[in-house]
């Protein structure tokens, strides 16, 4: 067996083809959104971002079945609804700020394991909501994730350097008189909708991975945001890819073979970074 | 999103009327009223937690005060781009991925406007603040492989880039070595001819009276401001500073201060 057929023959089959896909873009779109995510500190936020929605999914679960196009829906609208909830609420003085997402977080998503579980085969559902699915990915998920996913980037790259200074310097943005606040529902508004796109490729439990590793790994091979950006972006591309073909060869859950490259990929930029500081 | 606005060029530049501002129910400032015309230079000196950055922020825009009015040149702070907060460098994310060219360059977005990228034109200008704070050479440098004299030095350069009329800056010689402090005073006094107003905050009350027009002696209200001759008064300063101040009774008249400073005000940390 060459190379060339080593790569090729898991793409013979349509659904590997749309895994592949799906894995690419929501490696993209979480690696952009997730370097601003890192930037300020944001993946406990993310990770309750993540779990929160799961009590959405289920309600979407149970009323319209397992239909994910449906379940899209439902986990965006959740998203949304429960990224702004936690902005909002982290604000208020009388718990602390990671107190109180750990509170919503944890409560949340015990609601959703409550609602799934009153289905009687709910431990196979329940662990793709929880670990992802992207080998069931189908063609009109393709498009649900490139047209959100697409939304993301371009408002990314619309207001780059708006959220660049919001996250560097929000006093020197106050003083711009940018709507600070609106730019920060915004920002929340787009990890909201990537969590919701990413939910199919690896699942709530691991999506914060996918937020923060690629971007982390690259924060540390370079010095410049754009640069950091693009980066991050590769590097979860490349994981999407190559935890694909480990999930294929060695029979492992598609969204933690993804997870894992992202992992290892983060240890060898970690040890170059180290060796080059000697 | 960016707001414009006409300056009343009779008005003073900054006016300060009965302000008050209280933190969960502890006095931060009480009953301020000052002016500042075009041009002055103003240190504001006073102990830590005396109110110096809440006075900063209240003026910047950034901090609503409880009671009391600020006018920039005759409007509301909220309507002005000119104002330019320089922080504490402790409060500054130095691993941020930004060369000095890039955080130079945030000053201009309220210039730049949505969605438009910086021009050929827009370079040339942070390239020129550049030359003005003698960092050219360091454009391209990432921020924390500078020195802290240096580190200040681009905050102001970021405030030229914003083209501010007033500047603000909050402890800037903390921290730095005599030299470095130095420097920043002497490039401070090269952008007098510019009409920029400057109020800065410090701990030295010797530098202050060598290199700025007025002194504001603050601890929560102010307790003088006037020139450096007439503030360096022992009772002004014992009121401000109070037991901290020790004076040794001689013909020289000399004062130590024992203010255990280094800038770790944290009252602008409850917002």
């Amino acid at each position: 067996m060459t190379i060339i057929d080593w790569l090729s023959s898991p793409l013979q089959y349509e659904f590997m083809l749309r895994g592949m896909l799906a894995a690419i873009m929501v490696g993209i779109v979480c690696a952009v959104i997730g370097t601003f995510v890192v930037l300020r500190g944001m993946a406990f936020f993310g990770d309750a971002l993540a779990h929160t929605i799961l009590p959405g999914i289920a309600l979407g679960y149970l009323i319209s079945g397992n239909a994910r196009e449906i379940l899209f829906w439902w986990a965006l609208g959740t998203a949304i609804v429960a990224s702004l909830g936690i902005g909002a609420i982290s604000k208020q003085a009388q718990v602390k700020e990671d107190t109180a997402i750990g509170i919503i977080f944890a409560g949340m998503f015990a609601l959703g394991i409550a609602l799934i579980s009153t289905v009687r085969s709910y431990a196979v559902d329940l662990s793709h909501f929880l670990f992802g699915d992207v080998l069931g990915v189908s063609t009109q998920s393709l498009w649900l994730i490139s047209i959100f996913g697409g939304i993301v980037l371009l408002i990314v790259i619309a207001f780059y350097k708006e959220f660049t200074t919001i996250s560097f310097d929000p006093v020197l943005a106050l003083t711009l008189r940018l709507p600070v606040n609106l730019l920060n529902n915004l920002l929340l508004t787009l990890i909201a909708v990537t969590v919701a796109v990413s939910l199919q490729t690896v699942g709530v439990a691991l999506m914060v991975a996918m937020l923060v590793t690629p971007a982390a790994t690259a924060s540390m091979l370079t010095h410049r945001l754009s640069t950091m950006m693009i980066l991050a972006a590769i590097i979860a591309a490349f994981s999407g890819v190559v935890g694909l073909y480990l999930s294929y060869y060695f029979s492992i859950a598609s969204g933690s073979a993804i997870v894992l490259t992202a992992t290892f990929l983060f240890l060898l930029g970690f040890l170059y970074k180290r060796v080059k500081s000697i | 999103m960016y707001p414009q606005v006409i300056h009343q060029t009779d008005k003073p530049i900054l006016n300060v009327q009965n302000l008050s501002v209280r933190y969960n129910g502890r006095v931060a400032l009480e009953d301020i009223n000052f002016h500042l015309h075009v041009g002055e230079r103003v240190a504001v000196v006073g102990p830590n937690g005396a109110g110096k950055s809440t006075l900063f922020k209240v003026v910047a825009g950034v901090l609503q005060p409880n009671q009391g009015l600020v006018t920039i040149s005759g409007s509301n702070p909220l309507v002005h781009q000119c104002i330019a907060y320089i922080p504490q460098r402790s409060q500054v994310d130095w691993a941020f991925p930004v060369n000095v060219a890039d955080v130079v360059m945030m000053g201009r977005n309220a210039k730049l406007g949505l969605f438009k990228l910086p021009s050929k034109k827009d370079w040339d200008f942070v390239n020129h603040v550049l030359e003005t704070v003698q960092l050219e050479n360091l454009s391209k440098r990432q921020i924390n492989q500078l020195s802290g004299g240096q580190q200040q030095r681009m905050f102001i350069a970021r405030a030229l880039a914003q083209e501010a009329e007033l500047m603000l800056m909050d402890e800037p010689l903390t921290g730095l070595d005599t030299p470095a402090q130095e420097s920043l005073l002497d490039l401070l006094d090269t952008l007098k001819g510019q009409n920029v107003t400057v109020m800065v905050a410090t701990h030295d009350l010797e530098q202050a009276s060598r290199h700025f027009d007025r002194i504001m002696l603050l601890n929560h209200k102010i307790i003088t401001f006037d020139e450096p001759s007439s503030v360096m008064k022992t009772e002004n300063l014992l009121q401000a500073y109070g037991a901290r101040l020790r004076t040794t009774n001689g013909n020289d008249n000399l004062l130590t201060l024992d203010d255990s400073c280094c800038g770790d005000e944290n009252e602008h940390d409850h917002h």
